[in-house]
């Protein structure tokens, strides 16, 4: 579990998070939710360290991540695994060397071993025959789809996805969905998922925390959301709906 | 004030490159392949240079030298030694910069602007030592020996072209070459070439390193570089050259 005590994090002047306080559970799909520019990547980012947060602590099964020093932070930074929006995955190398690249950094597996390792996750993400392409030769559905071998690499205990739909058609959108889903429940990970897309949400948010301009402004799961009574959250839902018709 | 802030943030990147590398075998493999696109890779356009350099240079120096009182060979003293001290370093260096140091630049700046460098950084490695260190090694080993090989060649285009101009004679050139050279001449070349090297590699890479944005932001840092290299460049040539000679 990764437990977020009221964090604050401002750029300068600029309050992006204000007093953000939740829980995110293991072998559940933990959603933050928001329109953009709300603070759900920069939320992201002050839980996996990219960012300092200003106040608070962020807690990994009750060890605090933000006031370890960097060797320690290290070990916690093994445990997770992230599925970036734009995939970031490395242009100069082939897809192979992509899922490779972690376990050739931390493991001591052989050649061999590793082989059978990238091959195991691409299969898990059902891919196959793309091992010796480059990223660019990839359709965005493929590239997120290495973007999530990549991350269950070194099998995480965390795996934290910025808006995993983005730039994908709907259809698309599902599939990948739907395969973060499997490995959230198959290896008990811990996922957490940013994202706007209310489709996602609504077909498998288990714990859902709604942000809205950088105060936690509900949480909850799919089956309350639609009751939740919540003005803004409403709001939030209506615009995807008329959106979405 | 902004001077002093960057130059702050420039020495402090230097310092953090330095740490254990994760694996010593892959950063070995990264500094060969680094030696191998800095150096191999600029193999062709040091070789026009320095050919076209050493030549023009021994025309003119035969055209400003009208007196019959001078021996004709002292053409070949001026050009060897000025291709050692100065054309060959500092010449190729400045090319070097917009090649190298563009391709540093925007490489680094690309990983930047597409998170690549934070999927580094999740993944728990230092990204500053993994990407740039190997990069600075690679450059202050082969741009020395590219040095070399641009005295060489620059030495040869003055001593063709003397031949083909009918200013002098080979064995003239070759006489007046020898009667002055020195060894330190060719250490003081090389202890330019590796001071450039690393202005070169180190001052593309920190651009890239803090490009911020998008595209167009990965273009205004790789032009940065090349200019702040360039500046540099000339600058610790002329302190070089007082503490030095
Ligand atoms: N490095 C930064 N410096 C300054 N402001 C930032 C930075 N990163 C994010 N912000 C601001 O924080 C706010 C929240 O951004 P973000 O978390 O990316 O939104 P989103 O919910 O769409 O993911 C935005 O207003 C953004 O401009
Ligand atoms: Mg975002």
């Amino acid at each position: 579990m990764i437990e977020v005590k009221n964090v604050y994090k401002s750029f300068g002047d600029k309050k992006v998070l204000e007093d953000v306080s939740a829980g995110f559970y293991r072998g559940k799909s933990n959603f933050i939710i928001g329109s953009s520019g709300s603070g759900k990547s920069v939320l992201m980012k002050c839980m996996v360290g990219l960012e300092q947060v200003t106040d608070g602590s962020i807690l990994y099964e009750n060890r605090d991540f933000t006031h370890l020093d960097y060797n320690a932070k290290k070990e916690i930074r093994k445990e997770i695994g992230m599925l970036f929006q734009g995939t970031a995955l490395f242009d100069s190398l082939t897809v192979e060397q992509n899922v490779e690249f972690p376990i050739k950094m931390f493991s001591k597996m052989t050649p061999a071993e590793r082989l059978d390792r990238v091959n195991f996750c691409l299969q898990r993400v059902n891919l196959s025959k793309v091992n010796h392409l480059y990223p660019s030769a990839l359709s965005g559905g493929m590239k997120k789809r290495v973007g999530i071998a990549r991350a269950i690499a070194l099998n995480p205990q965390y795996l934290f996805c910025d808006e995993p739909n983005s730039g994908l058609d709907p259809l698309t959108s599902r599939v990948i969905d739907e395969l973060i889903k499997e490995i959230t429940i198959e290896f008990n990970i811990t996922t957490i998922i940013n994202t706007h897309d209310m489709k996602s949400v609504f077909d498998m948010g288990d714990n859902i925390i709604f942000i809205w301009q950088g105060k936690k402004w509900w949480e909850g799961t799919r089956k309350d959301i639609r009751a939740s009574g919540n003005k803004e959250l409403h709001d939030f839902m209506k615009a995807y709906d008329i959106e979405n018709m | 004030m902004s001077f002093f802030y960057h130059f702050g943030r420039y020495i402090l990147f230097i310092r953090g490159l330095f740490s254990k590398p994760e694996k010593f075998w892959v950063f070995r493999e990264r500094m060969f392949q680094e030696m191998q696109s800095i150096g191999v890779g600029s193999i062709g356009i040091v070789t026009i240079i320095s050919v076209f350099v050493g030549a023009v240079t021994t025309v003119q120096t035969a055209y400003q030298l009208v007196s019959g009182l001078v021996a004709k060979s002292i053409i070949g003293t001026i050009v060897s030694d000025s291709t050692m001290l100065e054309l060959a370093p500092t010449i190729t260096c400045l090319v070097l910069a917009g090649k190298i140091g563009s391709s540093i630049a925007s490489e680094i700046g690309t990983m930047r602007v597409t998170e690549q460098i934070d999927a580094l950084e999740i993944m728990g490695i230092n990204s500053a030592n993994y990407l740039v260190l190997p990069k600075i090694l690679a450059g202050m080993i082969v741009i020395p020996m590219l040095i070399i090989i641009a005295i060489f060649l620059g030495i040869s285009g003055g001593i063709i072209a003397g031949k083909m101009a009918g200013i002098l004679p080979v064995e003239e050139f070759m006489k007046g070459a020898r009667s002055t050279f020195k060894g330190f001449t060719v250490f003081f070349s090389c202890t330019k070439a590796v001071t450039f090297a690393f202005i070169i590699t180190s001052v593309s890479a920190f651009q890239g390193f803090y490009t911020h944005g998008g595209a167009l932001e990965v273009g205004q840092s790789s032009t940065r570089a090349v200019v702040y290299s360039a500046v540099l460049i000339l600058f610790s040539d002329y302190i070089l050259a007082q503490l030095l000679l």
